[in-house]
C-alpha cells in the first residue's frame, strides 16, 4: 500500500500511516512518501513502539523521503 | 481471585509533566498507554524543521519521544475538525492570545474519556499541576475540566493529587495515594529534579504547547479572519500560517514568501491552490498569493517577490506568475526598493 504524506507536517505522516496500518494484514508492506524531515525520526519511533519493522529509508534527489514498513501487528 | 491489572490512558503532550505523571503510574504497576491529540496548532520540535537552517535542533515529535522513553504505546489522534468549535466558540473565553485553554482541556480529556470507554481502560491521567497555568490549572477550574469532559472522578492528576479530593482510582486502591505528589505553583524545580533522577530528556517549549499562545501566529490568524470577513479556517490555512513571511500590502491580498529552501519546498505543495510567483532568472523564494489581485496589485506583488530574490539590485527582474491550473505568464518589474517595503505590511 502507498501512502502519500507529501507536504504534510508532523505528526500527520504518522497519523496517515497509523490509519493505513489498521487496514492491512501482518506482514504487508506499506510505502510512505513524505517531505517533512521530521518523518525520518517519527515514523521509525512510532514503528518501534507499535512493533512494525522499517525495511528501507531513503531520501530521493527531489528531497522526498521514502520509508518502507512491514506491518508487525 | 487475582485483581486484574488496571489501565490508564495518559494525555501525553510531549512536555515533562505528562511524562512524569505517566511514570508515576508505571511505578505503581498500572498499564499505561499515551494519547496525543493533533489539533493543527500543536508546536512540535520540528514544526520548524521545514526550515533547513533549523535542522541543528532535534527533529522529532516530542510526544513520541516521551512515549519511547517511557516504553509505552502512543495513540496520536487527529481532531482538526472537531477542535474548530473549541477555537471559534470557547465557552470560557481565551487566555492572553487566542488560546482557549480551559475549553481545550475539557475537550481533550473528554476525547480521552471516550477513548477510555471504547478501549476498556479504567481511568485518565494528566500532568496538570495546581496553580501552574493561569487559566486551566486553578483550584476552581480543575473541577470544571473533570465535569465538562464527563471524566468526573476517573480523572487523576498524579503530580498534584494530594492537594485534591481522592479520585476513584485512589479510593478503590488501584493506585496508592501516598505515592502521588502534592506539587503546586509555577516552580519547576521538583519536576526537573525528577527528570534528572529518571534520566529523561524533555522538551521545553517556550510560551506554550500550541501556536494559539503565540502573539505572532495569532496576529496572522486574526488577519486571516479579518480578510475573509468571518472567523473560519481550514487545515491548509493554519499550516501555512506557520511557514514563511506573511505580508499584506493591500487589504485584498497577501503574500506568503518562503524564507529559505525548506520553506520554498513546502510552499511548492500549494502551487495548484494559489497564484504563485518566482524569479526564473535569479535565485529567490517562492511566494504564494492569497486573495484577489488586479493588474496593479500583481505588479506590486511581483516587485515584492523580486525584492526578496538575488536580483534585488538589478534594474528590472523577470517574475513568473503561475496560476493554479499550471498556466504561466511573466512580468518584467523593478524590485521594490527597501524603503517602499512598509513595516506594517508584515503580519
Ligand atoms: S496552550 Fe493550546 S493546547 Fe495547551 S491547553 Fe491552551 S489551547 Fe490547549
Amino acid at each position: 500500500m502507498d501512502i502519500d504524506a507529501r507536504f504534510l507536517l508532523c505528526p500527520m505522516p504518522v497519523i496517515r500511516l497509523s490509519a493505513a496500518m489498521a487496514k492491512v494484514a501482518i506482514g504487508d508492506r506499506l510505502t510512505v512518501r513524505c517531505t517533512d524531515p521530521g518523518a525520518l525520526y517519527d515514523i521509525p519511533a512510532w514503528c518501534r513502539l507499535e512493533g512494525h519493522e522499517i525495511l528501507e529509508t531513503r531520501t530521493e534527489s527531489s528531497g522526498e523521503i521514502v520509508i518502507v514498513v512491514r506491518a508487525g501487528r | 481471585m487475582e485483581e486484574r491489572k488496571r489501565k490508564a490512558v495518559v494525555l501525553l503532550s510531549g512536555g515533562l509533566d505528562s511524562m512524569l505523571a505517566a511514570r508515576l503510574m508505571l511505578d505503581q504497576g498500572i498499564h499505561v498507554e499515551g494519547i496525543n491529540f493533533f489539533t493543527g496548532f500543536c508546536v512540535e520540535g520540528h514544526t520548524h524543521a521545514v526550515r533547513l537552517d533549523r535542522r541543528a535542533r532535534p527533529v522529532r515529535n516530542n510526544a513520541l519521544h516521551s512515549a519511547e522513553q517511557l516504553g509505552i504505546r502512543l495513540h496520536i489522534i487527529e481532531v482538526i475538525e472537531e477542535y474548530k468549535d473549541v477555537v471559534l466558540n470557547p465557552r470560557h473565553g481565551y487566555g492572553a492570545h487566542l488560546n482557549p485553554c480551559l475549553d481545550c482541556k475539557s475537550f481533550m480529556v473528554g476525547h480521552a474519556r471516550q477513548w477510555m470507554e471504547e478501549h476498556g481502560f479504567d481511568f485518565i491521567v494528566t500532568g496538570e499541576v495546581l496553580g501552574q497555568r493561569p487559566m486551566s490549572q486553578r483550584r476552581d477550574t480543575l473541577p470544571v475540566v473533570a465535569r465538562e469532559s464527563g471524566a468526573l472522578d476517573r480523572l487523576l492528576r498524579p503530580l498534584c493529587a494530594k492537594l485534591l479530593p481522592p479520585t476513584l482510582p485512589e479510593r478503590e486502591g488501584w493506585v496508592d495515594r501516598e505515592r502521588l505528589l502534592g506539587l503546586s505553583g509555577r516552580n519547576r524545580k521538583p519536576q526537573i529534579g525528577m527528570a534528572h533522577a529518571y534520566g529523561y530528556e524533555y522538551a521545553q517549549p517556550a510560551g506554550g504547547c500550541c501556536f494559539l499562545t503565540d502573539p505572532n501566529y495569532t496576529k496572522k490568524l486574526r488577519d486571516l479572519w479579518g480578510s475573509r470577513g468571518e472567523r473560519r479556517y481550514d487545515f491548509d490555512d493554519i499550516m501555512l500560517l506557520k511557514i514563511g513571511r506573511h505580508l499584506r500590502p493591500r487589504p485584498s491580498f497577501k503574500l506568503i514568501i518562503g524564507r529559505e529552501e525548506g520553506e520554498n519546498r513546502f510552499l511548492e505543495g500549494y502551487r495548484n491552490r494559489f497564484v504563485h510567483l518566482w524569479t526564473p532568472e535569479h535565485n529567490g523564494p517562492l511566494a504564494l498569493l492569497q486573495g484577489a489581485a488586479d493588474d496593479a496589485d500583481l505588479d506590486l506583488a511581483c516587485a515584492i517577490a523580486a525584492r526578496f530574490g538575488q536580483g534585488r539590485a538589478a534594474q528590472t527582474v523577470r517574475v513568473a506568475v503561475g496560476e493554479p491550473n499550471g498556466s504561466r505568464h511573466d512580468r518584467e518589474v523593478a524590485p521594490l526598493p527597501p524603503h517602499a517595503l512598509a513595516t506594517d505590511w508584515y503580519l
